[in-house]
């Protein structure tokens, strides 16, 4: 492999793993904060118990995501150099913009959440972790549009001279009609996997040990599988909006979700294919009419472009060469992404079903507990590696080549250091991680009702959110 | 003044403030081990660092983020030039920080144990490979016409970048002592104020030939009375320690890293990058800029919202600016 194509493995192991970790620490933080209020406001005490509980795991999490995000700003530089070279001028502003009001909020007042227990007045604990939640929406939001412009750029112009493209309108750039369907889908799909998160660990106690601090699990349980099921509405609603935005402004993408070769009016979806290796003849499908035309267009009866006119138009307008994204790969993960989503929401649902009106839960469901957080997780994966692929060969959509962006200097044997390093450490954090979290939902909420500690400036017991 | 000097002055002020903020608690994290001779004071020493290390973090971040944004070239040659030393870097931030989160969420000697170490290395590796970093950004590195970085490994690690490492770490060793004395009580409180005047000999003389090394390199007039004024200023904060006037000491030592890495700017300005192939092929301030327009937005934005950021990590200092006591065991 040439430094090219180490690069851009690197940038997708370091991305997919980082991204495990964000929609946990996004919708975690908020439910936590969630359930610090309800303690505020109703001075129950399984809420205050449910806080530390969840607050705990959710800080056993984001200290990951917090370390691999540290990679993410720094291999821009390191491998893609060229590429930032040729968009730092627009790109860097949103960035740095998500350091200034985003990271700073987000580290501040953790650390203040975390030690401010007995220090601070209740009001202003609480303010504190709800700045976590602010932080952690703006950091998406942020990121979420530097990501939109490489999608689809906007509020530049392109320095022939400079041989780079240059900001002029930070507000464009901001307000991105990519980013404005990203930004909610993104959020609510992060809230399907913290709702089946704290819902699958509630499942799990009930499950296994149904005597020990049954009610407050039951609410847990409730919260989180609700949770679930009203995001993911908000997903299906924002990703049907997001679907309409994608096919105009990148008509390829659409077109490789679907395997469409041939320009289609109607065009049907299809759920289930299989075909040839390279993707281009299907044997076998189950399809669904006018329902493409619908996702696509907004109308049942829409023209959906194909991949081969696409290719065509797009020699036209760019020069010889192949403008196909890797057409199986967006086939399935377009598929797994709906597929999982929806199978995740479903199982929210039935949860709340065989729970009900005080019900307990039988004891086979565990085997529901331990992958339902993984599902919607397994989802998030799916769409941004669908929605990553699917805009190849392009890094910035129209504007430069994916070949075009990596660093001139940078030996193939240094990515392979760094690629072999991250992906061993990674490898390393994730049992250390996962060992971690297994065990501090086994402890459950012990410990969570321990009386403050009264001295308070001796640093806190290893059990508490402490030290 | 041109939006690009004011940047460049932005960037400056964002890794003084990272080396000023971090370095304590790299230092600390350099020695709690060191001193802390059983688990309470271990932790005890932690805890003086646990609400605000990954706040100081933030700096580092910011400074990147705003180097990508504000100097695309510098940002890029940078970080694609410094390719291994960075990814020792990150290694060592990615290993302290998952081991400062999770050392205290498990009730386990060896674990701790492992924890710890994790923490030491992560806090060494990182201060020696700045100081690395520094040194050669200063002393200039093979860049060609294209800004492209055409050197090896091994020309980044040439003396005077490795004196730049030794000196960073012994400095931030000393400015974590320091700290530590001044956060904590008893007998940590008094082996941090000794081991502090001890390191600081050795990082005193460190930092007088590591600085008047970049003099000689780069100097002018402004860097040269900013150099002496660093030196002045750590003398005076290792005086305090001897005093045992903590806060002083603190304010000596973070007084002394702030002008000692202004100063290194000072001397590098106009430039960002120098070349030692051909003054031509340096990145100057202006020719890594990003355009007008973007500095200029920035500008207003950064103008609103530093302040504010340093008014709410200001307050976590005084809301946590009591003494850590070391747990009866």
């Amino acid at each position: 492999m040439d430094t090219l194509d180490l690069a851009r493995w690197q940038f997708a192991i370091t991305t997919v793993y980082h991204f495990f970790f964000v929609p946990v620490t996004i919708s975690l933080v908020a439910i936590t904060a969630g359930l610090q209020t309800a303690w505020y406001r109703t001075g129950k005490e399984k809420y205050l118990r449910l806080t530390k509980f969840y607050g705990k795991l959710f800080l056993i999490n984001i200290a990951m995501g917090v370390v691999t995000g540290l990679v993410q700003e720094f291999q821009f530089g390191m491998n893609w150099s060229d590429y930032s070279r040729f968009v730092g001028d627009v790109f860097g502003a949103p960035l740095a913009l998500e350091g200034l009001l985003a990271f700073f909020l987000e580290s501040t007042f953790i650390g203040l959440w975390i030690f401010g227990w007995e220090r601070l007045p209740k009001l202003v604990h609480l303010g504190c972790i709800w700045m976590v939640v602010l932080g952690t929406q703006l950091s998406a939001y942020f990121i979420l549009a530097a990501n939109s412009w490489m999608q689809n750029p906007v509020g530049f112009r392109y320095n022939a001279a400079r041989g780079r493209a240059e900001l002029t309108d930070l507000w464009a750039v901001l307000t991105n009609k990519v980013v404005l369907v990203t930004f909610p889908h993104t959020i609510f799909a992060a809230f399907m996997v913290g709702g089946a998160f704290v819902a699958g660990v509630a499942v799990w106690h009930l499950v296994r040990r149904p005597d020990t601090d049954r009610d407050v699990f039951r609410s847990a349980l409730k919260i989180g599988a609700s949770v679930v099921l009203v995001a993911s509405v908000g997903v299906a609603i924002s990703g049907d909006l997001q679907g309409k935005v994608m096919t105009e402004v990148q008509p390829m993408k659409m077109a490789a979700a679907e395997a469409l070769y041939e320009t289609e009016k109607p065009a049907s979806f299809s759920v289930f294919t299989v075909g040839t290796l390279d993707g281009s003849k299907e044997i076998f499908s189950i399809k669904m009419p006018y329902l493409l035309s619908f996702l696509a267009t907004g109308h049942f009866g829409g023209e959906v472009k194909g991949i081969n006119s696409l290719q065509e138009a797009y020699e036209q307008l760019y020069g010889p060469g192949s403008y196909k994204p890797n057409i199986p790969l967006t086939y399935w993960t377009f598929r797994l992404m709906i597929g999982v989503g929806m199978a995740s929401a479903a199982v929210a649902l039935w949860l709340l079903w065989v729970t009900r009106r005080g019900r307990a839960p039988s004891h086979w469901l565990v085997w529901l507990a331990a992958p339902l957080p993984l599902l919607p997780l397994v989802a998030n994966t799916f769409g941004w590696i669908f929605t990553e692929t699917g805009r190849q060969p392009w890094l910035v959509f129209g504007l430069l080549p994916t070949a075009s962006g990596v660093s001139p200097s940078t030996t193939s044997g240094e990515v392979i250091t760094s690629l072999v390093g991250f992906t061993l450490l990674y490898g390393v954090l994730a049992i250390v991680e996962t060992k971690l979290l297994l065990r501090t939902i086994r402890g459950g909420l012990a410990g969570t009702d321990d009386p403050p500690d009264t001295a308070p400036d001796q640093p806190d017991k290893p059990l508490s959110l402490a030290y | 003044m041109e939006l690009t000097t004011v940047w460049f002055i932005a960037i400056a002020m964002l890794w003084t403030g990272y080396f000023v903020l971090e370095g304590f608690d790299f230092g600390v994290g350099m020695l709690f081990r060191v001193l802390g001779r059983n688990e309470p004071e271990r932790r005890a020493a932690i805890t003086t660092i646990g609400p605000v290390w990954d706040g100081n973090e933030v700096w580092l971040i910011m400074a990147g983020a705003a180097t990508f944004a504000a100097f695309p070239e510098w940002y890029a040659t940078l970080f694609s030039g410094f390719y291994l030393p960075l990814f020792l870097i990150l290694v060592g931030l990615i290993v302290r920080g998952v081991a400062l989160e999770y050392r205290g969420k498990r009730d386990d000697a060896a674990w701790r144990g492992r924890m710890d170490l994790m923490i030491t290395i992560g806090s060494l590796l990182p201060a020696l490979l700045w100081g690395v970093a520094f040194g050669n950004i200063v002393r200039g590195v093979p860049l060609d016409a294209g800004h492209e970085y055409v050197g090896s490994f091994g020309i980044l690690l040439n003396p005077f970048a490795l004196l730049g490492g030794l000196t960073f770490v012994a400095v931030f060793v000393t400015h974590g002592a320091i700290f530590l004395a001044l956060r904590t009580t008893d007998d940590l409180r008094v082996r941090a104020n000794r081991l502090a005047t001890r390191t600081g000999g050795v990082a005193a003389v460190l930092t007088i030939a590591f600085l008047a090394w970049a003099q000689a390199l780069r100097g002018d007039t402004v860097s040269v009375i900013v150099t002496i004024a660093a030196v002045v200023a750590f003398a005076g904060g290792l005086v305090a320690n001897l005093l045992r006037r903590e806060g002083w000491a603190f304010i000596g030592t973070t007084s002394a890293i702030g002008l000692a890495v202004v100063s290194l700017f000072v001397a590098l300005f106009p430039d960002v990058m120098p070349s030692t192939l051909d003054p031509g092929s340096t990145l100057t301030a202006v020719n890594a800029a990003s355009s007008s327009y973007t500095l200029k937005v920035m500008t207003i934005i950064t103008a609103i919202f530093l302040p504010l950021v340093m008014l709410y990590q200001g307050w976590t200092y005084w809301v946590f600016r009591k003494r850590v006591m070391v747990a009866a065991s």
